[in-house]
């Protein structure tokens, strides 16, 4: 009978865990969420990292942790990774390149009339 | 009544500290990285309370006692915590479920004592209650998610809920100083049954039937301890017994 034991901080005793423990890379089975943040009434969501979670329901909870510890939002939206289609890098040249030498889809080629603001 | 005041407050503080540093022991260790700042947040929230009603029986004793002299110098007896806080983690269940435990209480107890006559306390209840209802969210979801998860996470539910039950009777049997305190205790209880029933049922799991048969250990909020009260001290009071007065 071991009558005193001695936990160390931090310490997951062996003995309370009961079963068999499950390989350390269990997380990598949730998967990865995109989080989106809106910092302030009238602005729009921006993009602020990623995190693992098993629904979508704790990935905003994980979100609300890790990403607005210091007040940084008022709104999250999470999406799952897999749902998001990304433009594919090597086609850069093709997709970008040609707007390169277009400058006049700039704006700033139009005369406008002094009364006109916010342009 | 004023002497019932300041244990009262300790007892408050004491719950708080305790429970923060008890989940404090998580940091680094949590099963994922985001889990580990969930439970250290909550920590921290907890600590923050703390200080908040320490803050507040400090002034009210009014013999030179600080917030870290009722923290880090008092003794095992002169803890007034409830023996719940202080339970070992355990695994990820264990911790989640005596933050449910707890968190449930804690939350109807607060709803109460922002209306206090007392408007220190009021005034602490009422900052702090915002915190809780997050912890109370989180922790059930965490009960539901494990209890109605594989057989692996619901037994390990079913071990912790064996393990726990025990302590939660005593946060419902009021000490001496808290008999004037205004709080009602049987208001509580109702509410924290019923929302344990019904985190428990969508969690497929089962309250023991207590109907008054299942023996509650009691003895904390008088400073009667279990042993694990004394291991929680020594480390988070080693600095200032080693070094007193230090700061950094």
């Amino acid at each position: 009978m071991d009558f005193i034991r001695k936990y160390y901080y931090g310490d997951i005793p062996e003995d309370k865990t009961g079963g068999t423990i499950i390989s350390k890379d269990s997380k990598s089975d949730w998967p990865l969420w995109e989080v989106f943040i809106r910092s302030k009434q009238g602005l729009d969501h921006k993009h602020v990292g990623s995190l693992h979670a098993a629904d979508a329901q704790m990935a905003i909870e994980n979100a609300r942790d890790v990403y607005t510890r210091r007040m940084e939002g008022v709104s999250i939206w999470v999406v799952e990774s897999k749902y998001i289609t990304a433009s594919n890098p090597e086609e850069a040249g093709e997709l970008y390149e040609p707007a390169v030498d277009k400058i006049y889809r700039h704006p700033t080629f139009y005369d406008l009339p002094d009364e006109v603001n916010h342009m | 009544m004023n002497n019932d005041l300041i244990n009262y407050t300790l007892h408050l503080a004491d719950n708080s500290l305790i429970l923060g540093q008890r989940n404090s022991e998580w940091c680094g260790h949590g099963p994922i990285l985001e889990q580990d700042i969930a439970i250290t947040n909550i920590s921290l929230d907890l600590i923050g309370q703390a200080r908040n009603f320490y803050q507040y029986a400090a002034s009210l004793k009014a013999d030179g006692s600080t917030e870290d002299s009722l923290a880090y110098l008092k003794t095992e007896r002169e803890y007034k915590n409830c023996l719940l806080v202080e339970q070992p983690n355990g695994d990820w269940a264990q911790t989640i479920l005596r933050q449910f435990l707890f968190s449930n209480y804690q939350y109807l107890l607060y709803q109460q004592l922002q209306s206090h006559k007392d408007d220190q306390l009021a005034a602490i209840a009422e900052k702090s209650l915002k915190e809780v209802t997050y912890h109370l969210r989180w922790s059930s979801e965490w009960v539901i998610r494990l209890g109605d998860g594989t057989e692996e996470s619901h037994n390990r539910m079913l071990k912790a809920i064996d393990e726990l039950w025990r302590y939660t009777g005593e946060l419902f049997m009021p000490a001496d100083y808290e008999k004037e305190s205004g709080i009602e205790l049987t208001v509580i209880k109702d509410g924290w049954n019923k929302k344990v029933n019904i985190v428990f049922d969508d969690a497929t799991l089962i309250p023991p039937s207590g109907g008054g048969g299942a023996f509650m250990q009691s003895g904390g909020k008088q400073g009667k301890h279990t042993e694990h009260l004394g291991y929680i001290l020594t480390e988070l009071q080693y600095m200032q017994r080693a070094y007193p007065g230090c700061e950094w």
